[in-house]
């Protein structure tokens, strides 16, 4: 028990906690705070240039090594603009801490300057959250907080520390280990479910692992589980966009991503697999495309830690509740105990190989030298140009977050981060950020679309004044290409607003903060690009100049089944009717 | 296009929770956000040391939405346990209403008449009005108030639903 002020049990708490960085802004009310962190000996505070950009940097830190993320901003607007962050982290199962300053508990409801109902405002918006009123109150409260950030499915949570309560002093002591009175999520998975589970996979003619971000958040050992799980069963595998790394995409096993942007064979295979298997996915509508159609022959198994998540979107014949690690350890334990073989997927696999033999993400190229680069081929040759090198990949939102998870091939967890749930632009680049602070020596890029990066450039100044050599990749087509492709496939191409008009010269302006400008414009200068992009040192931003027009196919349009896939230009109409117009 | 939206059984689910500030908040907010009906909402604290409280809401929706609401109750972090009665057997189910009725002459007689039949007592009383307190289900108060508008109904409080399973066992 000690005796001290708010702001040094919140700075004091953090290091008990194991933190090494916070991301935040300062303001009037988390002044104490600040002054708390001068010249800290462990903690780093990473300035932003906005408080959305802070959470996002928790995001990419958290989502790049499984720690949570620690934001801190001031009251009013730095809580407003930590919104879409902590949302994005919500949807995402990102663990993430936002502390938030609060004006004195003696003007909260007056109206106060920089007063905002935070509490109110982010209610919704994250796992759990407290108003702290009482300084002794504090440090049981921050050490709760990581512990529900943390435990069961992830997610933000947020702290409002009124300044009066961070000048007050009070007691603190660390709290024994932490178990909640009412939060007790189930993560050992029921023994007679994995049975079942087993029994169904050793039986199955057709089975198909969907698996998703759980596995990610379950940590590396749930993605080694994984593999040896498929390997024993020989079963084929695709994943969400959260998913990708989990499961290395140079298997053989692997069928790539699945759902509106995922391939042919992947689709093709869960509407006609006898045996769906999930593992931490969710069945978002990006995934199922048009419900009544959704794998229609298949028996399905949803193993969650979430049992909301369990018949929400699609009911399923079983469930098993659990941490989706130890649910695929105890699958591989009762798998061998039982003594199954794979059983012989032969004809499954014809089956599949006659779908992959569509080449779905094959795309139209001309291969002179003074070619426009085609955007997948941007993203194919910057994978080439980084393997061996374990890069981070981030990514904003768009056509080119498409094209990357098409395209660029994962093999290992925690190398993927892009704003999945939410679909937030200006996510990537600030992501890039919190995962370089928290790899140094790591080759971070963001592949970013010239629309979305804009949308949080302001970190240019963050990534100068940390010394941070993040890569930034700009798929520049001078669109909204994914706004605009809906525009062709929906509103017979009137192209409302979708036009990237007035756009900065970033080469100057990588030159303006003190970075590396390059631009790349035809298919002879890419690969030379790239290789100058990874030998520089320090921040670069590249302006690779991409076919205006490409399209990202195959697609399964809004309101269609899995197999009803456009798979080339070719295929579009321009034309939808309303049901499929009401749908995003 | 027509929008459609589903209806469903009616169906009483018991939810403890953490007696604090902002968790009624967080369960009514979770029913706006995800579109689940409320009917009926009711809340009191229910333990000497005041630290628990019990809601008891009055919902609808077909099975698999009932599940969902459930669900999504359950992990909430100051939840302690949701339970739907309609799961556990028999429950007995009461409402409260407070019903002021104003009048004389043979209005007012046949008030107190019907009063006195449906078992409400006489909780205050002027020479032109009286204010009736009736408990029962919520279908018996329904009766009542719709009667008590021939008689001269000015205003009408009601608790809401609170409800409880039968038999020795606790929730």
């Amino acid at each position: 028990m000690t005796e001290m002020s708010g702001a040094d049990m919140v700075v004091q708490a953090l290091v008990d906690l194991g933190v090494d960085t916070v991301f935040g802004y300062p303001g009037g009310a988390v002044l104490p705070i600040y002054d708390a962190l001068y010249n800290h000996p462990t903690i780093r505070h990473i300035l932003v240039r906005h408080e959305q950009a802070a959470t996002h940097a928790a995001e990419g830190y958290a989502r790049s090594t499984g720690k949570p993320g620690v934001v801190l901003v001031t009251s009013g607007p730095g809580a407003t603009n930590a919104v879409t962050g902590i949302t994005d982290a919500l949807l995402d199962s990102i663990p993430m801490i936002v502390l938030t300053g609060q004006v004195p508990t003696t003007l909260i409801g007056t109206d106060a300057f920089q007063e905002c109902d935070t509490v109110g405002i982010t209610r919704h918006c994250t796992k759990h959250n407290y108003l702290v009123m009482d300084p002794d109150r504090l440090g049981p409260i921050i050490h709760e907080a990581f512990h529900i950030a943390t435990h069961g499915r992830p997610g933000p949570v947020v702290i409002d520390i009124p300044k009066n309560v961070q000048v007050a002093t009070g007691t603190y002591s660390v709290p024994e280990l932490i178990e909640h009175h009412s939060y007790r999520p189930q993560v050992e998975p029921d023994a007679d479910a994995i049975a079942a589970t087993i029994d169904l996979i050793a039986a199955a003619e057709r089975p198909i692992f969907y698996t998703g971000g759980g596995v990610i958040n379950a940590g590396p050992d749930a993605s080694a589980a994984l593999r040896q799980l498929v390997g024993l069963t020989g079963a084929p595998i695709t994943s969400t966009l959260m998913g990708l790394g989990a499961f290395p995409a140079d298997d053989p096993k692997w069928l790539g991503m699945l759902g509106m942007h995922g391939t042919y064979e992947s689709n093709m295979a869960m509407n006609r697999a006898d045996l769906i298997i999930a593992v931490g996915a969710r069945f978002d509508d990006r995934v199922t495309g048009r419900l009544d159609a959704f794998a229609p022959h298949a028996k399905k198994i949803h193993i969650d830690i979430d049992r909301s998540s369990i018949n929400k979107i699609v009911p399923v014949d079983l469930a098993v509740l659990g941490d989706a690690g130890r649910a695929l350890d105890a699958l591989i334990a009762a798998w061998q105990e039982k003594g199954h073989k794979a059983r012989d997927l032969g004809e499954w696999w014809r089956r599949i190989d006659g779908w992959r033999a569509t080449r779905c993400l094959d795309f139209p190229e001309k291969k002179e030298p003074d070619a426009d680069i085609m955007p997948q081929r941007a993203v194919k040759a910057l994978f080439e140009a980084t393997r061996g090198r374990d890069p981070i990949i981030t990514t904003e939102v768009g056509q080119h977050q498409m094209w990357a998870a098409q395209h660029f091939g994962f093999s290992a967890p925690n190398r993927w981060l892009t704003s999945g749930g939410l679909g937030t632009m200006g996510y990537g680049f600030p992501a890039a950020v919190g995962a370089q602070v928290a790899r140094p020596d790591r080759l971070v890029i963001c592949i970013a679309g010239e629309a979305s990066l804009q949308m949080n450039i302001q970190e240019m100044g963050t990534v100068s004044q940390h010394r941070l050599p993040v890569k930034i990749f700009i798929l520049n087509n001078e669109w909204m290409g994914m706004v605009r492709q809906w525009q062709e496939l929906t509103y017979e191409s009137r192209y409302s607003n979708s036009y990237s008009d007035s756009l900065p010269d970033f080469v100057k302006l990588a030159e303006a903060y003190g970075w590396t400008g390059l631009r790349i414009d035809t298919l002879g200068e890419l690969e030379d690009g790239i290789r100058t992009m990874i030998d520089t040192p320090g921040p670069v931003i590249v302006d690779c100049r991409v076919a205006k027009l490409a399209n990202c196919f195959p697609m399964i349009p809004s309101g269609a089944a899995h197999t009803e896939m456009i798979l080339q230009p070719s295929d579009v109409i321009g034309t939808m009717d309303d049901e499929a117009k009401a749908l995003v | 296009m027509k929008i459609t939206t589903e209806t469903g059984e009616r169906h009483v689910l018991a939810v403890t929770v953490d007696n604090q500030a902002g968790v009624l908040a967080k369960i009514t907010g979770l029913f706006t956000a995800r579109g689940y009906n409320i009917e009926s909402l009711t809340v009191a604290d229910i333990t000497a040391d005041h630290a628990v409280s019990r809601i008891t809401i009055v919902t609808s929706g077909p099975p698999a939405v009932i599940d969902q609401i459930i669900a999504q109750l359950d992990r909430l972090v100051p939840v302690h346990r949701v339970i739907d009665l309609a799961d556990q057997g028999a429950h007995v189910e009461r409402e409260i209403a407070l019903v002021k009725v104003a009048g004389t002459g043979d209005k007012r007689i046949e008030a107190l008449r019907m009063a006195d039949v449906f078992r409400a007592k006489v909780v205050d009383t002027t020479l032109t009005s009286f204010i009736f307190e009736i408990t029962g289900s919520s279908d018996k108060v329904d009766r009542f108030i719709a009667l008590m508008r021939e008689c001269g109904l000015v205003e009408v409080g009601r608790t809401g639903v609170v409800a409880i399973a039968r038999g020795p066992e606790a929730l």
